[in-house]
């Protein structure tokens, strides 16, 4: 991309910002320069510039844009490893809180929220548990409020379950209808689904894990650095914190703070 | 810094290890591969790779800074890219060419970052992956190899990258390997 195009990108983020309050000025260059390119190819126009021009008179054309810079597909358990040492590690110091809080940050359409779910359902904690789930695509927000997903993806999300140690059968928790595979309006009530930006909102409660995964990748040094003090800010002393497989504190300002354990989960320290 | 990318699919191990066995003790660049791979499969490449070379080589993770005189291998089902600040970058946008990791996303961001010191080596391969991004690689100045496709198990790859650029070379995976010590030691 040539100097001017940046400029132009720069420009069209601000645009972005200012008139539909996304903020992806803090988003990894590499990623956001394809996509502006690829948004170049489907909206038929020839330069950043005229993508700017058409975002900023038509809030559609934004709308069918929007998609492409924010949603991430998932599965039910995906990374089984992950889940299994949850399940084996992270609910024992659960199960010695009262209650308790989890925090599923880019949630997407649901998918790894309703995981947690069930397996503090299987491990009988589900009650006293509220797991607030969130993104900032409204879109992604309502597909997970419903709790439906299509029939098709069920053989793949029951086979994730069992290698991540489920206990129970996943049909347990759903039931099937034309629309799809709905899972329980009990496991929906202790989610709360909302809207919340990484790059522009603060903590708002106090959790014993966060969940972030292949949402860090997307972020620039600052911003991920940003949303990654939320998370310290967010979690209890000996809070958790898991990240995606290819994702690491390894090289943020954070990384004095926490332990490093299996499967990318990380423990924030407990001060001496 | 040289950035040299090397990308591959079907039949791309053994052109590899050949490119690679020319090049013990050369070490002034920093080397990126990207072949094909399975989304679910855990990747063997690394190991594989280790046992090629004599420089470390590392599975790319987020952010990961690029050194002189390793190798980095792009992970199942993510797409690696390479920032201007010569950082790794991972995406999980939608397949290029069927496949996650795609070629061509390592190569366009390689020929931003490194511009005219990117080298991009393009071997055995089943589609038309990577001959664009060779094509962005040729367009900013860097210099290009591809496979010659006689030599190829897939014909595909190196056959649409020669038509999408002029490459420098076409030749064995040896012969290539040969020439990038010899842009090496041209650069020192």
């Amino acid at each position: 991309m040539s100097v001017e195009d940046e400029a132009q990108l720069d420009v069209l983020l601000d645009v972005i910002y200012q008139h539909y309050h996304y903020d992806f000025r803090g988003y990894a260059r590499a990623s956001l320069r394809r996509r502006v390119a690829a948004a170049m190819g489907r909206l038929g126009v020839q330069s950043v510039t005229e993508v700017r021009r058409r975002i900023a008179a038509d809030a559609r054309a934004f709308a069918e844009l929007l998609p492409w810079f924010t949603v991430q597909l998932s599965d039910l358990f995906r990374d089984p490893q992950y889940f299994r040492f949850f399940r084996e590690n992270i609910v024992p110091v659960l199960r010695t809180y009262p209650s308790r809080k989890l925090w599923v940050a880019g949630c997407s359409t649901g998918e790894e929220a309703y995981s947690f779910a069930i397996i503090l359902r299987e491990e009988k904690l589900l009650d006293r548990t509220l797991i607030y789930a969130t993104d900032i695509y409204e879109q992604s927000l309502r597909t997970a409020t419903s709790g439906i997903y299509d029939l098709d993806r069920m053989r793949t999300f029951t086979e994730n379950h069992r290698l991540a140690g489920g206990t129970t059968s996943l049909s347990e928790h759903y039931t099937t209808s034309a629309q799809g595979a709905m899972f329980d309006r009990d496991l929906r009530d202790h989610i709360v689904f909302a809207d919340h930006s990484l790059a522009t909102d603060a903590v708002f409660a106090e959790v014993q894990a966060v969940s972030c995964r292949n949402v860090l990748i997307y972020f620039a040094t600052e911003l991920q650095d940003r949303a990654l003090g939320l998370f310290h800010g967010a979690l209890v002393r000996g809070g958790w914190l898991g990240l995606g497989p290819k994702e690491t504190l390894e090289f943020s300002a954070v990384r004095d703070q926490f332990t490093s354990h299996p499967q990318r989960w990380y423990m924030r320290d407990v001060p001496r | 810094m040289i950035g040299i990318v090397i990308g591959g699919s079907a039949g791309s191990l053994d052109a590899l290890h050949a490119l690679f066995s020319t090049l013990r003790g050369v070490r002034e660049a920093t080397w990126i591969v990207v072949l094909h791979l399975s989304p679910t499969s855990k990747s063997l490449l690394p190991e594989v790779l280790g046992t090629y070379t004599d420089m470390p080589v590392r599975e790319a993770v987020d952010k990961l800074p690029l050194t002189m005189g390793s190798v980095v291998v792009a992970p199942p089902d993510y797409h690696l890219l390479i920032e201007r600040d010569l950082t790794c970058a991972l995406s999980r946008d939608p397949a290029v060419h069927f496949s996650r990791p795609a070629l061509d996303p390592l190569f366009q961001t390689a020929a931003d970052a490194f511009g005219a010191d990117t080298v991009g080596v393009l071997l055995s391969g089943a589609n038309a992956d990577g001959a664009a991004g060779l094509r962005t690689i040729q367009q900013g100045g860097g210099r290009v190899a591809v496979q010659d496709p006689a030599t190829a198990t897939a014909i595909e790859m190196p056959t649409a990258g020669i038509a999408a650029c002029t490459p420098d070379l076409v030749a064995t995976p040896r012969a290539i390997g040969q020439w990038i010590a010899s842009v090496l030691e041209g650069d020192r």
